[in-house]
């Protein structure tokens, strides 16, 4: 076994480690220097890391783990990144808190700021609804136009995202219910047949003029107190004007049809949990410049 | 050198080598894993995590099944960026119910952690049927079958009682109304009583109000679907923990 004399193996001219396995020697080729001065110099780094960062996990009793000299904490880290970013738009936010409209249009600097976070923010959270740019989907209305719901004032928009539409939760939120005339057997199929053909005719569409002229009667009765007596909309209860060609679930016969029988009412929650003040206040300028701001 | 020359016995002795192997890998396995299971702080303390009601359950079921993890996280780290896109850093504490956690490691979509009340129900159904109906640049693929596709519930009680025995806390009541529980969850407009039971039994697992949400997810009074289920379950995420009692702050919970 083990000679304590060196053993040097003939034909390679390198040292045997002293192990032989039926005549078969094993070669002594050490690892290289380099290597394994890297390998003394990890390990060395580790130990410093250990101190300095935290590293040890809580042995029974502690109850956490060993802060580090450098007292480093991600979570910490992150809260005091955020906190840095909020004081440097808290400036140019707070301002734009309290700004009015007139006052926004006209201080250059207040506006960028507003594009700006108004516009990073509304591609996060609002164009997967209303779309890049708010043109609106099926569904989902189109922002860059001059038809609202409920209110195209900066005020407006701004109150819309904070409480949000028909979101139960919040008990500010704008409300409505229009009711489900086919699905609630409020009205029957003949009725709903002619009161759809009345409204198409609103925006000056061809209808079956028989059936439309039946139907102006069930208007006046039963949609003439929220969309008005010639169908032009409420803006108080969010009903859309439906003498104009826009339509926010679709204004073929069947998409009004399936409107009136089962009745829409679509929702949209509220912002105000969501995002900070200055954000909101940016989107609704953001929202307030697509097209349709009043 | 005495003792240096007594790996002749590890090398001769293949028995005796794998008991020094598996000495050696379990110390660095000991020291990564066992302080998880008495440290204090492995999973911080919060107000408002419960188990998940059966209906979200089963959504889970559907989300795991379709594979939603391969290219959506569950998972807002703590930077800055993601803080200010996601909301509030994920906690430990809220995939504590989750048997397996969804964190992920690969976002093609974007994270879902705090999804839950972003969008409407109508926007959730819309999307998963069509999505590029409403993001014309994605990439995701439709869902649509969820909508037309009955819920199989058959089986809700076992798997709560699956979750129970890996350790959620699912009470007996819990478990035998199950299926009642999740009926009552996806139907506003009858069960009045049993879904005054569902809220109270989950409220009170929370300690916190408003987290069961009842309504018609899909939209479809007709019949629970399996859009119904996840619907439900992607508008629960992230909205659990009570966010206004936890103290970043406490040296505890600073990591």
């Amino acid at each position: 076994m083990s000679e304590h004399h060196k053993d040097i193996d003939q034909p390679t001219g390198v040292e045997t480690t002293g192990h032989e396995w039926d005549g078969i020697k094993e070669l002594n080729n050490p690892l290289p220097r380099w290597w394994l001065y890297i390998w003394y110099g990890t390990i060395a780094f580790s130990i410093g890391y250990m101190v300095v960062m935290p590293a040890i996990p809580a042995l029974p009793g502690l109850g956490t783990n060993t802060r580090g000299l450098a007292g480093q904490s991600d979570r910490i880290a992150v809260a005091e990144q955020v906190e840095s970013l909020r004081s440097q738009r808290s400036a140019s936010g707070a301002a734009l808190l309290t700004a009015s409209l007139e006052e926004i249009e006209t201080d250059r600097e207040l506006q960028q700021f507003a594009m700006a976070s108004g516009e990073s923010a509304f591609g996060d959270n609002c164009a997967t609804c209303h779309g890049a740019g708010g043109r609106g989907a099926k569904g989902y209305p189109t922002l860059a136009d001059d038809s609202w719901l409920w209110s195209g004032t900066l005020e407006g928009i701004e109150y819309t995202l904070q409480h949000g539409i028909r979101h139960e939760e919040d008990a500010d939120t704008r409300f409505s219910l229009m009711p489900a005339f086919g699905r609630d057997r409020l009205l029957e199929r003949q009725q709903i047949d002619d009161v759809v053909n009345h409204v198409l005719s609103l925006s000056g569409r061809e209808v079956d003029e028989a059936a439309s002229k039946r139907g102006a009667d069930i208007f006046a009765a039963q949609c003439a107190s929220c969309h008005g007596a010639n169908g032009t909309g409420d803006r108080t209860v969010g009903a859309p004007n439906l003498t104009d060609d826009i339509w926010v679930f679709g204004g073929e016969y069947r998409d009004v049809y399936n409107t009136v029988y089962n009745a829409r009412n679509a929702h949209m929650p509220a912002w105000g949990e969501r995002l900070d003040e200055a954000t909101i206040k940016s989107l609704a300028v953001y929202v307030h410049s697509l097209g349709g701001g009043e | 050198m005495g003792l240096l020359n007594k790996h002749g016995v590890f090398e001769r002795h293949s028995l005796i080598l794998t008991i020094g192997i598996l000495i050696t890998v379990s110390i660095g396995g000991l020291i990564q894993m066992a302080p998880l299971f008495y440290m204090e702080n492995t999973i911080e303390k919060v107000e408002g995590m419960r188990p998940y009601t059966p209906l979200e359950v089963a959504g889970r079921n559907i989300y795991l099944r379709e594979g939603c993890y391969v290219c959506h996280s569950q998972m807002v780290r703590p930077l800055r960026d993601e803080v200010e896109r996601y909301g509030h850093y994920s906690l430990a504490a809220e995939s504590m119910y989750d048997h397996p956690f969804q964190w992920g490691s690969k976002r093609t979509g974007p994270d879902l952690a705090r999804v839950g009340g972003k969008y409407s129900d109508e926007w959730h159904v819309d999307h998963l049927i069509d999505p590029r109906a409403l993001v014309p640049e994605s990439i995701m693929p439709p869902y649509a079958f969820l909508a037309e596709k009955s819920l199989d519930f058959r089986n809700i009680q076992d798997d709560l009682k699956a979750l129970r025995a890996v350790g959620v806390p699912y009470t007996d009541e819990m478990i035998e109304n199950a299926s009642m529980d999740l009926r009552a969850q996806v139907d506003p407009d009858i069960y009045f009583d049993e879904q005054d039971a569902l809220v109270a039994r989950y409220t009170e697992a929370s300690g916190r109000e408003g987290t069961v949400q009842i309504r018609d997810f899909d939209q479809d009074p007709d019949r629970i679907t399996e859009m119904d289920a996840l619907v439900a379950y992607l508008q629960m995420t992230g909205t659990l923990v009570d966010f206004s009692t936890y103290e970043a702050e406490d040296l505890m919970n600073a990591r």
